[in-house]
């Protein structure tokens, strides 16, 4: 296959065209909310109009090309890793991959190691922590090393789930329960972060390679729906961080 | 000038992002799998899309999207607005918040509508359903979900109440579906939960709430600016799983009609 992705011919030109325009409709919504607010409700001049409507459109280019990079080489990326390892037949190979996966793209997340600094603040606001940058260094440092740990193992066992065909909503309820039940024991100052913990673990790059991954699974292996069974990864990616984190409450501070 | 910069810092924060997993996949390719990946090129000219259009999409975000929310946040929960005016206005009564619920509902619908992650999903789940599961529904209803998640985690800051107790509630509704939804979609519901909260939402979410825990007498930021996330990843399970529900009930509905007309 050749590839000409600047070849400025009108068939280019209409195909950039209309991602432009999906991607602008995407971002319609955020416009009209804002317009509406500060037009009816704030009544205020916005400060740098001119510097706003060019990062717009950065947003709207951006977002075009990162939904044409997502079909062209995320997505494959996922699948053909689902393919090449059910192939090899090593459950091993697969268990290893799939803990990699969530645990090295979780660890250096930007937005898990401010929640991370935040936690410790607390936690010394709190007088759980001593007041010593060492001691909340460490504290932080192993809050990330839980969350990215609990990642790991979330997508380990989510395509465990897969290999072996355990009904979903048994594990999540489950899980469920056992939240609610460490939030009974767990220190305040943590059960706030630890909710959070579970939504920001997903980054942008990650949901569409394990959403492949799983449903690539699901479609190789026989017996399998990858409607039924492909999706699920996600949800123990931010169910098992809560958990995790309140665990880790509960074992730093004690109950 | 500055955005030249910003982009080239935005440009190395990604590619840190990308790094292991192209570290990842790399050693499983030449090391476990060592065979040619299919269609290599296309997934590095691909890869590069990813890269230079999250950068750009994260760099207009930075420059345009983020301070203007937070300006906004900050706006919207100001007494002097709060008052509309008016001298008397009793600030620890939840109903003196009206535009925020409304602003807390809309941005939070705007902005899930905008995620990149929820989009990928939409996608995916499209592609595996034949086309039964369209794109924008699902978008739309998850989307009404964190517009409902993140007005009623705002009205929690303002009156204050446990987080606990709201999310328990949720739980609980949401195993109460789980045994009647269809089976299909349950996978996909609670996925749906995790894909709501990426790049766009959380730092205006979270701005939103550290405004209102501030405003609000009586209330710690520190603590009480919290969960709003926790908020916007529970209520897309409970608006999917009831969307999978009417979805089967009139389908079966329709089902049953031709045959009482017989």
């Amino acid at each position: 296959m050749k590839m000409a992705p600047f070849l400025l011919n009108s068939k280019t030109i209409s195909f950039v065209l209309g991602k432009l325009r999906q991607s602008a409709t995407d971002l319609l919504p955020i416009v009209l909310v804002i317009a509406f607010f500060q037009l009816v409700v704030i009544r205020q001049p916005l400060p740098q109009l001119g510097e706003m409507l060019f990062g717009a459109l950065l947003v709207l280019i951006g977002l075009s090309m990162f939904i044409q990079g997502l079909e062209m080489a995320l997505f494959p990326i996922g699948e053909n890793m689902a393919y090449a390892l059910s192939r090899k037949g090593s459950l091993f190979w697969l268990m290893l991959f799939a803990f990699s996966l969530g645990f090295s793209t979780t660890v250096a997340e930007p937005a898990l190691i401010a929640i991370a600094k935040e936690a410790a603040q607390i936690a010394m606001e709190g007088g759980l922590l001593a007041d010593d940058p060492k001691t909340m260094a460490s504290y932080a440092f192993g809050l990330r090393m839980t969350v990215a740990f609990s990642v790991g193992f979330a997508i380990l066992l989510g395509v465990l789930r897969i290999l072996l065909n355990w009904p979903i909503h048994y594990l999540i309820i489950g899980g469920y329960i056992l939240v609610m039940l460490i939030t009974t024991i767990a220190p305040a100052e943590i059960v706030g972060i630890a909710y959070d913990a579970g939504g920001v673990t997903t980054s942008t790059i990650t949901v569409p390679l394990v959403t492949a991954l799983g449903v690539g699974l699901a479609t190789v292996i026989r017996g399998r729906n990858p409607l039924l069974d492909g999706f699920g990864l996600i949800a123990f990616a931010s169910l098992l961080p809560m958990m995790f984190v309140m665990g880790y409450g509960v074992v730093v501070f004690g109950i | 000038m500055i955005l030249v910069i910003d982009f080239f810092k935005t440009l190395l924060l990604t590619s840190r992002d990308l790094l292991p997993i192209v570290l990842l996949f790399g050693f499983f390719q030449l090391v476990v799998i060592r065979q040619p990946v299919p269609n290599l090129a296309r997934i590095l000219v691909g890869s590069l899309y990813v890269l230079i259009g999250l950068t750009l999409f994260l760099t207009g975000l930075e420059d345009a999207l983020f301070p203007l929310g937070k300006i906004m946040a900050e706006q919207l929960t100001h007494p002097d607005l709060l008052g509309n005016g008016s001298a008397v206005l009793d600030l620890t009564d939840w109903k003196s918040y009206g535009w925020i619920y409304l602003f807390a509902a809309t941005i939070g619908f705007a902005t899930t509508i905008a995620e990149p992650s929820l989009i990928a999903v939409a996608f995916k789940a499209r592609e595996v359903s034949g086309g039964a599961i369209s794109e924008w529904g699902l978008r739309i209803t998850v989307a009404i979900g964190v517009a409902f998640g993140i007005s009623l985690g705002a009205f929690r800051i303002v009156t204050g109440t446990p987080l606990y107790l709201y999310i328990m509630a949720g739980y609980m509704i949401v195993i109460i579906q789980t045994f009647f939804a269809p089976k299909t979609l349950i996978p996909l519901a609670y996925d749906s939960g995790g894909v709501t909260t990426s790049t766009v939402t959380v730092p205006i979410v979270a701005a939103l709430g550290l405004g209102l825990s501030a405003a609000v007498p009586g209330r710690n930021p520190a603590i009480d600016g919290f969960g709003l996330i926790a908020f916007a990843s529970l209520f897309p399970i409970i608006t999917v799983l009831a969307y999978a529900q009417c979805a089967q009930w009139l389908s079966t509905r329709a089902l049953m009609k031709p045959r009482k007309e017989k």
